[in-house]
């Protein structure tokens, strides 16, 4: 799967990496709920470093991303505004 | 659930597949697709553009506020020399604010020339990309059928699309913050702009709104010792001739002592 970190580039998951993902975006989403600043640091910091572990997509690849996660210095308050939409895993 | 990643794919998605819903047959939405390519490239460049003028602008603000730093260190000293405590603790006063403000500012220059040279980075990204694109349309067009080509085309251009959005989020970003700093350095000139040296003359001491809010944004202890090293400075400069070497030994010590603070 392919994950875009907004601003910065999009890398190459393998699908097996999909639930780990999930899970580190649910902990996020949900230090942001609860308006905990230093923990949605710290869990979002984490979701960003999961990423950049994957393989960079190449310039002349075409692909669009699966999943586009907001830029690695987002906001508190800009992430609240994120959450209306469907998670990485839908339902 | 709904998550972090999901609001940004959909309104990106979104805002493609309107662009791609505009053409109807393939080969049009190939033409269409390419022409936007290079039209918003040319947008990507002049906002990089934009993005060089508002440093530019923030450069020349930091410039003024360190005019302003001298300025002020001067006006206080200057007061003190002529006994006026109150006016020079307010010139301090004014000086710590801009001199906070000057710090954050540099902090921030350095930030947005790191992001102008992301988007410079990105734009060469999307560069490839719209190359690639371009190649891969004749091949398309020549291999297949239009059902087909179709979805092809979607896919590709999407991926282009998607660059697109984010390069052009990156340099919306970057305006925004250039904004706030400079909306930011704006007030602070306009607090300093307020009590001119002449006007602080006139004011008694701590009277106005402005001066209170200084008083809260600045540090009480900073400013205390900022006068007592001036204190210490101009102490042998004042002190009559025949008192010089009595006066020594207690400046001195002051200065260490607002040295040590300053660290």
């Amino acid at each position: 799967m392919i994950v875009r970190i907004a601003t910065e580039g999009q890398y190459e998951l393998g699908e097996g990496e999909r639930a780990s993902l999930n899970e580190l975006d649910n902990e996020a989403v949900s230090a942001c709920r609860a308006g905990d600043e230093p923990r949605f640091r710290r869990t979002f910091k984490d979701l960003i470093e999961f990423v950049r572990h994957g393989q960079p997509v190449g310039d002349d690849d075409l692909r669009p991303s699966d999943v586009i996660l907001p830029p690695p210095d987002v906001s508190l308050d800009e992430a609240k505004a994120e959450f209306s939409g469907e998670g990485l895993i839908p339902g | 659930m709904p998550g972090l990643s999901g609001r940004m794919s959909t309104v990106i998605k979104a805002k493609i597949s309107k662009l791609l819903d505009r053409a109807e047959d393939p080969s049009e939405t190939l033409e269409y697709s390419y022409q936007k390519q290079i039209e918003l490239l040319q947008n990507v460049k002049k906002g990089i553009a934009d993005v060089v003028t508002s440093k530019k602008r923030l450069q020349l603000q930091e410039q003024k506020l360190r005019d302003q730093v001298v300025k002020l260190d001067t006006q206080a000293r200057q007061a003190l020399a002529a006994g006026n405590e109150e006016l020079a603790r307010t010139a301090l006063e004014r000086k710590n604010v801009a001199q906070t403000e000057l710090q954050s500012l540099d902090t921030q220059v350095a930030q947005l020339e790191q992001q102008q040279e992301q988007m410079t980075a990105s734009e060469q990204k999307l560069r490839t990309k719209i190359e690639q694109f371009r190649s891969k349309k004749e091949v398309i067009k020549a291999q297949y059928s239009a059902a087909e080509a179709q979805v092809r085309i979607s896919e590709a251009a999407t991926g282009v699309g998607e660059e697109m959005a984010d390069v052009g989020l990156a340099m919306q970003r970057a305006l925004d913050k250039t904004e706030n700093m400079k909306a930011r350095a704006d007030a602070v000139q306009e607090l300093e702009a307020a009590g001119t040296f002449e006007d602080l003359t006139a004011l008694g001491p701590g009277e106005d709104d402005i001066d209170r809010q200084l008083r809260q944004l600045s540090s009480t202890s900073e400013v205390d010792a900022e006068l007592a090293k001036i204190k210490a400075e101009l102490g042998t400069g004042t002190t009559p001739a025949g008192q010089l070497g009595a006066g020594t030994p207690g400046p001195e010590q002051a200065q260490q002592q607002s040295e040590g603070q300053a660290s």
